[in-house]
């Protein structure tokens, strides 16, 4: 046994017990299995391997890796304006404007109808069609997916920020600061997030800024409780008690030292909270205190699409895809990392 | 096990107590005043101001106000429902929202269970298979989407359900909303149960009871599943909450006159009601650390250890 212990990870990998026949016969169920060895390996390292041979995570990274793919590149793919009306003049000089187009690609349509569109927009491709007033969705679907996405991205990587420190600052010190500190918590935390909104509604007018500040208001505090549910499980290691006794500041402890060592369990609450961030902007620019026009992001354009559903249905479905693949994405990353960065015995 | 009820409540109140402070001070400090000044000279607004009691400290307003809302007196609307008791408009919406809200709990809970049970019970078949793309997709997909696909394909193409709520046709004019609303509840309890169940099963105990020959329902329901219940306690808590209040645009959607309702037109409807506001504030603050608490106790019933632990603190 001590031999296959150092056997290279690849070989060892192939290394599992074979029986022989001296031995005792092998019960042929499938929830019993053998032991198999395997070298040691870097820790991020044993992550990433961990975390790429998950097929849901994979997927997962894929759905998001194209999603922000055409969000960037998806409203500079045609000539239309998320905030512009397709319109030109047609033959008689007549101004037209396309208005509620369902999809179309003229060249497809031709290949498997075999006629040709006889409007006047026969040869114009519009691939989620247009909306009521005439603007293309496919840019107006990725552009509000870039709104949504930066926002997202922007207010949590702010409260990734602010609840580590806080939960890191409180998991130090403890005593009679970590004390006042978790009631703080205790009561931000008893705050349903819709009265925080209500009460900023009040305060602030509606707009990209509102949602910001919302998020910005609820979405730390996960983070501060499991960087510091890290915390109370570092700081008493020995190698913090060498720094401390060679000397160190106890911000150099924190951020230095021991932040370093919090960073997967607060990544994958990041990747939780994303898709929260998402649905929170979606919801409240469905409600109207949201996004304002002529920018849109995912809830207003689901609420535009509610709003006609009943003369342009196909007009809901984009952003409304988008939205349920974002989430799916952003919740199988994090669950692929939760178990890529605490790995169970019976996942090995 | 008193003393550790007692504190927990009392915590409780405390938190509650602070909440409703704030949102009192935030809405006192808001900009505005009640006097359209082009109408009044100053020595009249500021008689009227003494009159009303505005001149006060805030904590003896602040005071006054829980006095009167203890007694049910929310004040009266003053954009939105102009002059209208908030406690009669806000009690019909509870009503409303109660109802719709605790049948989509109901159905959500009991399916969700059993999905969850069945798909731990066959793991890794087709079940279990179905079970976890269907918990994806609900948690995935907001209720209110679902709403407006199940109303746009049954109430509007098939026109069988109505198309808005009607008070008339209470249990019929549910179906849709309920539905909606239970979905995500559902799909979270059954991914949960599942999950949880698969972990229980592989316990050295259940294998232990196994082992001394033990099988069939008297396992799954006595040494699994009560050991599984309790960490979906606490995730169905905040499903409760959101259920009984947050089903605002499913509300606004479904035209039913609820707290959601009433908070997303609070909100943004013809300017903004801050008495309204203060008021949903309370009630959803209320609500939510209610269901809070009791999930903490719930979780002492449930878990012996943390009866005990709590015992031990006391002593």
């Amino acid at each position: 046994m001590a031999k296959k212990n150092i056997q290279p990870a690849a070989a060892a990998a192939q290394s599992v017990y074979t029986p022989v026949p001296g031995d005792f016969e092998l019960l042929h169920r499938r929830d019993i299995r053998t032991d198999a060895n395997f070298a040691s390996q870097s820790y991020w390292k044993g992550v990433f391997t961990h975390f790429f041979k998950n097929k849901r995570a994979v997927v997962g990274l894929i759905i998001i890796t194209v999603i922000i793919l055409l969000a960037l590149f998806g409203p500079i793919m045609n000539s239309y304006d998320y905030k512009d009306i397709v319109q030109f003049r047609n033959e008689k000089n007549k101004r037209v404007v396309a208005k509620g187009i369902a999809p179309r690609i003229p060249g497809l349509h031709k290949l498997l109808t075999g006629e040709e569109y006889d409007d006047s927009f026969k040869d114009l491709t519009f691939l989620f069609g247009t909306d009521d007033l005439g603007r293309d969705l496919w840019t107006r679907t990725w552009y509000g997916a870039r709104v949504s996405l930066a926002i997202a991205f922007i207010t949590i990587f702010i409260d990734m920020i602010i609840g580590m420190s806080y939960g890191l600052i409180s998991g130090y010190f403890g005593g009679l600061a970590d004390n006042i500190m978790q009631r703080f918590v205790e009561i931000a935390n008893s705050v349903p997030r819709l009265v925080i909104v209500s009460v900023l509604a009040i305060f602030m007018p509606k707009g990209m800024a509102l949602v910001v500040v919302a998020l910005l208001l609820t979405e730390w505090i996960g983070m501060s409780k499991i960087a510091r549910a890290e915390m109370l499980k570092i700081k008493e290691q020995e190698y913090v008690l060498a720094s401390r006794t060679l000397g160190a500041r106890n911000s150099h402890i924190i951020f230095r030292e021991i932040l370093p060592n919090t960073i997967g369990p607060i990544i994958t609450q990041v990747m939780f909270s994303i898709p929260t961030a998402i649905f929170t902007e979606a919801f409240l620019s469905f409600v109207g205190v949201g996004i304002v026009l002529p920018h849109c992001s995912v809830g207003t354009l689901i609420e535009d699409g509610f709003n006609n559903i009943t003369t342009l249905p196909y007009q809901i479905l984009p952003p409304i895809i988008v939205l349920a693949l974002l989430m799916l994405g952003f919740n199988f990353i994090g669950d692929g990392l939760r178990e890529a960065l605490a790995p169970k015995l019976e996942d090995m | 096990m008193l003393k550790y009820v007692l504190k927990r409540v009392g915590l409780a109140l405390i938190t509650l107590l602070i909440i409703v402070f704030l949102l009192f001070w935030l809405v006192r400090v808001m900009p505005g005043n009640p006097f359209p000044s082009e109408r009044m000279n100053d020595i009249q607004i500021a008689n009227k101001r003494a009159e009303m009691g505005l001149d006060d400290p805030v904590l003896v307003q602040f005071a006054r106000y829980i006095i009167k809302a203890l007694q049910g007196d929310f004040g009266n609307g003053t954009s939105l429902y102009y002059g209208v008791p908030i406690n009669t408009v806000l009690s019909k919406a509870i009503g409303n929202s109660f109802r719709i809200g605790g049948i989509a709990i109901v159905i959500g809970t009991l399916i969700g269970l059993l999905l969850g049970i069945t798909a731990a019970l066959n793991r890794g078949k087709f079940l279990d298979g179905f079970c976890t793309v269907f918990s994806i997709i609900g948690v995935c997909v907001p209720s209110y989407v679902f709403l407006i696909f199940l109303q746009y394909n049954f109430a509007f193409r098939i026109p069988f359900f109505p198309y808005f709520f009607d008070p008339n046709r209470f249990v019929f004019s549910s179906v849709l909303p309920s539905l909606s609303l239970s979905l995500f509840t559902m799909s979270t309890i059954a991914r949960f149960t599942r999950n949880e169940m698969v972990e229980v099963f592989d316990s050295d105990y259940v294998r232990l009871a196994e082992s001394k020959g033990m099988y069939g329902r008297t396992l799954v329901l006595r040494h699994v599943l009560r050991n599984a219940l309790i960490p979906i306690v606490t995730v169905l808590a905040p499903l409760v909450v959101d259920l009984l209040t947050g089903a605002l645009v499913v509300e606004k959607i479904y035209g039913i006159n609820g707290i959601g309702k009433l908070m997303v037109d609070a909100i943004t409807g013809e300017g903004i009601d801050y008495n309204y506001v203060l008021a949903l504030g309370i009630l959803y603050s209320a609500l939510y650390i209610g269901v809070m608490l009791a999930v903490d106790l719930l979780y002492g019933v449930l878990d012996p250890r943390i009866r005990v632990a709590a015992k031990g603190e006391e002593a």
